[in-house]
């Protein structure tokens, strides 16, 4: 979903960061994507591949690490990873949740020479 | 060539989530009670709005934002009934953001508004990610579209406040199972609110009046 605007987004933060940095080129990207966050990886690096040409962070490697759907049950407390479409809590059984995390789509860090 | 690890740590959808929260803090100052209204294409959105300014714009002011890819067909029926109205066309883009909102402030007389309806594209994936600084999020839900729709979109529905549930005068044509929507939806959001409606005949539709009237009133009494 958005792919192309989500790695025009990742180019130009990389950049502005290897600027500030005063560095040379960029050789990876380390990404954090979760999975509720619609985010394609394939579909990134094929952008990427393409934007990045002739910037500092032509040839960069992306580095996907994916964050897992995790909730946690309003009743027990109990964190977990919904599975099949079941959102119910394996402990308690109740319903219920709070998603703590599988939404980011944030940039960890980058890897310059 | 020695590597050096440069720490990002920064959201790459950001800069949407800060435009949101300066669009709240406008709307928050002149006491807009905002909703972003989300459906699938059809579900009933305009039709939920129309019903609405007609059944409560003697008493509240309102303001209505409103998305699509192309054309002003609904920006046109909300001006007949007299209500400022500006149209955004996406041009091809799926879901409204930040930025396209807060560009329609300028042409709304907000200060003198109680009610904004900022209602998004029809597209049950995309205008979930993008906050546009509103109070609340609602979703219509339909009943032709099946009763396990929140099975096929836990983000939309997880993240929703209040679902009207309309078209319900179509049960008897239909193999919809209230109760297993109801639970699917509650399974993702236990503190969702569901309102059963029909806009085509009126049923239902005096629960939902009277909560938002409610919701109004207290934000009209918040300190600014």
């Amino acid at each position: 979903m958005h792919e192309y605007s989500i790695t025009e987004s990742i180019l130009s933060l990389a950049l502005e960061k290897a600027n500030e940095a005063k560095a040379g080129k960029i050789t990876r990207i380390n990404l954090v994507v979760g999975e509720l966050s619609g985010v394609v990886a394939d579909c990134v690096q094929f952008y990427f591949d393409h934007i990045s040409k002739d910037t500092a962070a032509d040839g960069a490697d992306l580095s996907f690490e994916t964050k897992p759907t995790s909730v946690r049950c309003h009743k027990c407390y109990n964190v977990f990873t919904p599975k099949d479409g079941d959102w119910s809590c394996p402990e308690c059984h109740e319903i219920g949740i709070d998603i703590i995390s599988g939404r980011e789509c944030y940039m960890e860090s980058i890897e310059v020479e | 060539m020695a590597i050096k690890v440069i720490k990002v740590g920064e959201d790459i959808l950001g800069a949407n989530e800060e435009k949101a929260r300066t669009n709240k803090q406008q709307l928050d100052k002149n006491r807009v009670f905002t909703i972003n209204i989300m459906s699938s294409p059809g579900a009933g959105k305009t039709s939920v709005i129309l019903s609405t300014i007609n059944r409560l714009k003697d008493k509240v002011k309102i303001a209505v934002i409103e998305g699509d890819v192309a054309s002003s067909v609904d920006a046109e029926k909300v001006s007949k009934l007299g209500i400022p109205v500006v149209q955004i066309n996406t041009a091809g883009g799926c879901h409204l953001d930040a930025n396209m909102v807060e560009s329609a402030f300028k042409n709304l007389p907000l200060d003198e508004t109680d009610l904004l309806f900022i209602e998004n594209v029809g597209n049950l994936i995309c205008p979930n990610a993008f906050s546009l600084g509103e109070d609340r999020r609602i979703m219509i839900s339909s009943l032709p579209e099946g009763d396990d729709k929140p099975h096929k979109y836990p983000a939309m529905f997880a993240d929703t406040d209040v679902i009207l549930l309309n078209k319900t005068d179509l049960q008897p044509y239909l193999d919809f199972s209230f109760d297993d929507f109801k639970k699917t939806v509650t399974n993702l959001n236990s503190d969702v609110t569901i309102f059963p409606v029909s806009c085509k005949t009126g049923e239902g539709m005096e629960a939902w009046f009277s909560w938002l009237e409610g919701e109004v009133e207290s934000k009209k009494g918040q300190a600014a």
